[in-house]
């Protein structure tokens, strides 16, 4: 087939043992397997006339397209992590046919099985930080540079004092707040088999002063998984507003190098 | 104060977190876009989109969670994050075409900016386009 191109979700490591079936994938596209030794490659056949470069540069501007999509792969990395040890491949990952995929499988064998032996047994958590949520008082004034003071109140002396006030006391907040967000890592990775620092989401575009001081991820055996739960809620009240998304297929902890840029602050413990 | 315990109540905290309601986009998107296995496939144009659409994300989808909880929904006006309005959306872009061919000769720049909306995100947007293209690109084909 010309038209048509194989979508790759994720490689598995235990082809004795049937992974879900039924799943459905991108595009509503069925999930099928191509087995290749001891590795499970996790596929899709896609039309190319939407998953070929010029279809795929457009319908990545499409955010209803590409929230379908990422979930659609997400879902079929997520059943497929709660029975073996799965590698998730990032979105939009298309090959010309399964003969290329066999090749991959051929090809990769040795990186895949040092990745599964790291991940086996275990998920990842992730942990987000914010600071400035609804702790001590809020900040007299934002630092924003639209800011509007109440008139009656606001000679320009008054003003400038004010603001100059406010930006110490922020910069003051936010090395608090980083300090406390790189003992929350600490104590977190402590209890992780591995962990990784991301780069927080962009914490300034909402404008508001709660910041974004800590996005990680961390690696944790699922024997430990309680123990893990029981120091973050240690964690919690200190000044800083946690989250905990998961458990995620360990997407953070693919750590062998498959040719890309490394781009994400690592951080191996 | 901490927000609302999402797990763990003294009583439960030697039992495995419960799993969480379904993931929220951002994190989906940071994780499926952005880590796992990044490697070339046949269809390789999608390396340098991608990482575009990924630092267009990490501008955009900042902060959702918080934003949303503290009733912030700009996000929700901007054509890029929402699938709700789309009549008004196209009408939108519609104008904001014309427009850009009317301006096109003597303002290119600030009509691009217009074109995608936050003015912080399509400047560095931009930026990041110029710093990385180049390099992701060879990254990418560093797989053959």
């Amino acid at each position: 087939m010309t038209d048509t191109g194989v979508y790759l979700y994720a490689v598995t490591g235990e082809a004795g043992r049937t992974g879900p079936v039924d799943l459905t994938g991108v595009a509503g596209t069925p999930v099928r397997v191509i087995t290749r030794a001891d590795l499970v490659a996790y596929v899709s056949t896609v039309p190319l006339d939407r998953f070929g470069e010029e279809p795929l540069r457009h319908s990545l501007e499409d955010l209803d397209w590409v929230e379908e999509t990422a979930r659609a792969h997400h879902r079929v990395v997520e059943a497929l992590s709660e029975t073996a040890p799965t590698a998730p491949v990032r979105l939009a990952t298309v090959y010309s046919g399964e003969e290329q995929v066999r090749d991959l499988l051929d090809r990769r064998r040795d990186d895949f099985l040092v990745v599964f032996s790291q991940i086996a047994g275990r998920r990842e958590w992730g942990v987000k930080a914010y600071a400035g949520a609804g702790q001590d008082a809020p900040p007299p004034a934002d630092a924003s540079a639209d800011e509007t003071l109440p008139e009656a109140e606001s000679p320009g002396r008054a003003y400038l004092k004010r603001r100059q006030a406010s930006l110490r006391g922020r910069e003051e907040r936010w090395r608090e707040a980083a300090a406390r967000a790189e003992h929350v890592h600490e104590t977190l990775a402590a209890v992780a088999a591995a962990s990784r620092l991301h780069r927080p989401q962009d914490p300034q575009l909402s404008g508001r002063p709660e910041w974004m001081v800590l996005n990680g991820a961390y690696l944790i055996e699922e024997g430990n998984e309680g123990e893990f739960a029981a120091v973050l809620d240690t964690l919690r009240g200190q000044g800083l507003d946690l989250q905990l998304t998961g458990p995620w297929a360990p997407y953070s902890f693919i750590t062998v190098d498959f040719g890309a840029t490394e781009t994400e602050t690592r951080d191996d413990r | 104060m901490a927000g609302p315990a999402r797990f763990g109540s003294p009583s439960q905290s030697g039992a495995a977190p419960a799993r969480r309601e379904s993931a929220n986009l951002a994190d989906i998107l940071e994780r499926v876009l952005d880590r796992g296995v990044v490697i070339a496939g046949d269809i390789r144009v999608n390396l340098l989109d991608i990482e575009l659409l990924t630092i267009k994300l990490r501008l955009v989808i900042a902060s959702v969670d918080t934003a949303r909880e503290l009733g912030i929904d700009w996000w929700e006006h901007d054509p890029w994050l929402s699938s709700k309005n789309r009549d008004l959306i196209e009408e939108n872009r519609r104008l904001r075409n014309r427009l850009a061919a009317v301006e096109e000769d003597e303002e290119p720049l600030s009509i691009r900016e217009r074109e995608t909306g936050a003015r912080s995100r399509s400047i560095r947007a931009r930026e990041a386009d110029e710093e990385g293209g180049g390099r992701r690109l060879s990254a990418g084909e560093r797989d053959d």
